[in-house]
């Protein structure tokens, strides 16, 4: 396998989209599927698929291994110090819904804070508001500075007394920011503030050592990682996880259960409540196979090759705006152009078969504070190349012939 | 699909230069809509005189070119008409978008049915639907709500 045809094993890239190659530009939404994923689902299904860890007959043993074998699996990936630190969830929103609730539970109270940032994504803003309306504590904002970065500084004047919990965001899925975590995460050690961490952009991208970056909890979206949709991983260390009350209630994460009493099956059993996506979490394993193979720096070099490639192809053309100028980015390039909407955009892009997001991107609280109610983006995966970028720019070129600019 | 069919000029005319944008004098009707998806955002008032005619329409909001086109030709074609012909052709519009007919009503002149219809080159884009149909819900609701 080699970067520069690595389109050949996604076999999304086979077809036409309205007449014209597919050119995808939407990975930072979710990526495609390397046909070893898609492959090794169906043969999962086919020869291998039982229901994990309840009935003994050998299907129900050999799928219960390979699941296991992945939980093995990510915790080498993310080099976590133990396997019961990886819980299998829907989606990094979920991972971040069962921290915000199960710590929320147990460890906020009446005026106390929850610090994070302008530039998170909803699903680390609103599992903190139920949090917040149930406890009644107080959210903070990390302010967002001109060029669409969170600095330390900042987040360092908002700490106190009464903060419980600091969630910030690993890469913004707007302005392609990545922040200081290792940073973030000194300063609170200092105070023994818990660290939440929304990987959902930076696990794609970026080599995740977990015991080097030193968080307490790290919420990761497989199919943003050329894994099966509909699956997630949140990272938590073991201590917490010992003490943290479950979840969701059900079969699979209990130890005993009596009238007048129930007990818990110990970690990660325990915040896997219900029949898990089996499927999914087996063919995850061929996802990090898929990225290893290729290798993460090589990856996270190609992307970083395309990326600048399109700021700078971006920037020569007048009537395009880029939204933010990190001095680190991630995959990520927003963009609005003078006169035309980014919906707008959107559709005329996808004439040319070029795949973009335009919207708020979830991240309201951003968009309201610089002041543009939605912006286009373009983000890139390890398949899109230089030419895809200059599809993207005549494309673009297109948008303004079309609305008369 | 075709783009030249959802970006007619009569509609990146309407775009540009939006009519009746603002708050109408002595409005005492008005309701907003919010499309999530992309943060498209429109604000109707209505003028609604004894709950008859429609003296005054006028709309606020920001988005794309078929929802700023979408409201602008709304308060143009039903500014000064009557409230039972105002539900009419509101009904009659999201039945177009939705069954992909045209519009062809008595009252309204040659030149306000063609404007109207220009809207319905959404119906290829079905992402796109609600971009063109929140203002006639919102107007809708405005009318429904009680006076200000």
């Amino acid at each position: 396998m080699n970067i520069k045809n690595i389109k050949s094993e996604f076999p999304i890239f086979k077809q036409k989209i309205n007449g014209k190659p597919l050119v995808y530009l939407d990975s930072a939404n979710s990526s495609q599927k390397p046909k070893v994923v898609i492959n090794r689902m169906s043969n999962f299904y086919e020869t291998e698929f039982s229901n994990v860890g309840r009935s003994v007959h050998s299907l129900a043993v050999k799928a219960t291994n390979r699941f296991e074998e992945t939980r093995d699996k990510v915790q080498k990936y993310l080099n976590a110090k133990h396997r019961e630190e990886i819980i299998f969830t829907k989606s990094a929103t979920e991972s971040i819904n069962l921290i915000a609730s199960s710590f929320g539970d147990k460890f906020i109270k009446e005026g106390d804070e929850i610090l994070t940032t302008e530039l998170e994504h909803h699903s680390n803003y609103v599992p903190w508001h139920f949090i917040r309306q149930k406890k009644g504590a107080k959210i903070k904002f990390a302010p967002v500075n001109k060029r669409g970065e969170v600095e330390i500084d900042e987040i360092k004047k908002l700490i106190n007394s009464k903060t419980k919990i600091i969630a910030v965001t690993h890469i913004s899925n707007v302005t392609g920011a990545i922040l200081p975590i290792k940073k973030i995460v000194d300063l609170a050690k200092e105070k023994k503030i818990p660290v939440l961490v929304d990987g959902t952009q930076g696990a794609p991208h970026l080599k995740i050592d977990i015991q080097e970056l030193g968080c307490d909890f790290y919420a990761i979206s497989c199919h943003k990682m050329y894994g099966p949709n509909g699956l997630g991983i949140l990272y938590a260390k073991k201590k917490w996880l010992e003490e943290l009350p479950p979840y969701q209630g059900g079969g699979g994460m209990i130890s005993e259960v009596l009238k007048d009493k129930v007990s818990f099956a110990d970690t990660p059993t325990k915040f896997e409540a219900g029949t898990m996506q089996t499927a999914d979490v087996v063919a995850f394993s061929e996802a990090i196979n898929f990225i290893e193979e290729l290798g993460i720096k090589n990856i996270q070099n190609h992307e970083k090759e395309i990326l600048q490639y399109g700021i700078e192809k971006l920037k020569k053309n007048n009537s395009v705006n880029i939204i933010g100028e990190p001095k680190e980015r991630g995959s990520v390039m927003s963009f609005t152009i003078k006169g035309i909407h980014p919906h707008d955009i959107a559709t005329i892009l996808d004439e040319d078969g070029v795949a973009i997001r335009a919207g708020h991107h979830c991240c309201q609280i951003f968009h309201d504070k610089v002041g543009i109610a939605a912006t286009a983006r373009a983000s890139i995966g390890v398949y899109n190349s230089k030419e895809d970028i200059d599809v993207l720019c005549n494309a673009i070129n297109n948008c303004k012939k079309v609305f008369n600019i | 699909m075709d783009l030249k069919e959802l970006y007619q000029e009569i509609i990146l005319d309407h775009a540009k230069n939006p009519r009746n944008k603002g708050k109408c004098e002595n409005y005492n009707h008005d309701a907003k809509a919010y499309n999530a998806l992309c943060g498209d955002k429109v604000h109707i008032y209505l003028n609604l005189e004894k709950g008859k005619n429609i003296k005054g329409l006028s709309f606020e909001g920001e988005g794309c070119a078929i929802s700023l086109a979408s409201a602008s030709i709304l308060t143009d074609t039903l500014k000064g008409k009557d409230l039972s012909f105002t539900k009419k052709v509101t009904d009659d519009f999201l039945k177009m978008i939705k069954t992909k007919s045209k519009i062809t009503l008595n009252s309204l002149s040659e030149d306000q049915i063609t404007t109207i219809n220009s809207l319905s080159g959404v119906q290829e884009f079905p992402m796109r639907i609600k971009c063109a149909t929140m203002a006639w819900h919102a107007l809708l609701s405005a009318i429904k709500k009680k006076e200000v």
